[in-house]
């Protein structure tokens, strides 16, 4: 397979030894100076000096034949750009952004610029599922395939509490995959399997359903 | 019509200030607060009292952009210096705002091109810039 990644900073850099090391080939584009001649003590010929936003930089890269296109660099602008042109001019398959900034997440969904990953995303979503009770945690959104899987715990109040899987008010398009007793490691459930309260349950479900599943599981928390 | 103007620069704000004195209504969004001097600069009264409207902000921050009136905009003009802020806050004035008429500045004149091709109104200094030098040399050569 044959990478491009833009972006010669921390990211940029062990992505681009880490493919190396896999066995990819690999050119990295860094357009500082300074950095571009650290780097290229290590990587040699695998990292090239320029504007990886510019059209020739890209070229002389090689983009009409890269597999994958990888923007990383700390501006979502030139993240976003990179990557419109890789799939909307050069006609490459794959492509990956970062965003730096979550608010700027929307601008990569307007223009399709997808998969955009977040690292402060990445690790809100980590906060949230280490602070106790916080009660909805999305584990996974899949937006284009209208799947969600979200991770919730059973209160003591909830219709669910000491309830047969199989006797859930669930609604269609929903499903309990996995339980997650209190200190124990989880499984996934039978239909006769009882769930009970201090739990926690995977769902997978159709976008939309939140609030109906958080009346079964969680009745007092909002679906926010 | 509702010109809204993002960048302040030399050429942000001398198209604000031509649009406003051709009886435009004209909004100017920059980031640099100090900016607005070069918008007093050369006339007889400040920016706002001739009946312009200046908005301190980030270009492609939505909260910026609504501020400085992009819902009322009939003209968007990204202008500031970076090709990329302009490509990208063009193609979201056009795209989430619905803007009929969008104009950009891009200096890459290869760039500047292939958005063209993408239905992007560009405007390319560098390439304007380069043939102006092209028919001086020429004019000098046949001499």
């Amino acid at each position: 397979m044959y990478v491009i990644v833009v972006g010669g900073g921390k990211v940029g850099l062990n992505l681009g030894r880490e493919l190396i090391r896999s066995g990819q080939e690999v050119t990295l584009i860094e357009q500082e100076r300074r950095t571009y001649l650290r780097i290229e003590q290590e990587l040699e010929h695998s990292v090239q000096y320029g504007d990886g936003t510019e059209l020739w930089v890209l070229e002389r890269a090689g983009i009409q034949r890269a597999d994958l296109v990888v923007a990383v660099t700390g501006d979502d602008e030139d993240n976003i750009l990179i990557c419109q042109v890789a799939k909307d001019k050069y006609l490459c398959q794959r492509i990956i952004a970062r965003c730096n900034n979550p608010r700027n997440l929307q601008h990569f969904k307007l223009l399709d610029i997808q998969p955009a990953v977040s690292a402060t995303d990445l690790i809100l979503n980590l906060i949230e599922h280490e602070v106790p009770g916080h009660g909805i945690v999305h584990l996974l959104d899949l937006p284009d395939d209208k799947l969600e899987i979200i991770e919730v715990e059973v209160a003591k109040n909830a219709p669910a509490a000491g309830r047969k899987v199989s006797a859930l008010g669930l609604p269609e398009g929903s499903l309990v995959i996995s339980v997650l007793p209190p200190g124990r490691t989880g499984f996934v459930p039978k239909p006769d399997t009882t769930i009970e309260a201090g739990s926690e349950v995977l769902v997978v479900l159709d976008p939309g359903l939140e609030p109906q599943i958080m009346a079964q599981f969680s009745p007092d928390r909002p679906t926010a | 019509m509702m010109v809204l103007v993002v960048g302040a620069g030399r050429v942000g704000a001398a198209v604000a200030k031509s649009a406003l004195a051709e009886g435009h209504t004209v909004s100017v969004l920059d980031e640099d607060p100090l900016s607005h001097e070069r918008l007093d600069a050369g006339q007889p009264t400040s920016w706002e009292d001739a009946g312009g409207r200046f908005t301190v902000g980030t270009a492609i921050e939505l909260d910026a952009l609504l501020a400085a009136g992009i819902e009322e905009a009939d003209i968007f003009i990204a202008a500031t210096r970076g090709d990329n802020t302009n490509i990208l806050v063009a193609q979201i004035a056009q795209k989430r705002f619905g803007v009929e008429d969008v104009i950009v500045r891009v200096l890459d004149p290869a760039r500047s091109d292939w958005y063209s091709e993408q239905g992007l109104n560009t405007i390319c200094a560098v390439k304007l810039g380069v043939a102006l030098f092209e028919s001086a040399i020429d004019r000098i050569a046949r001499r």
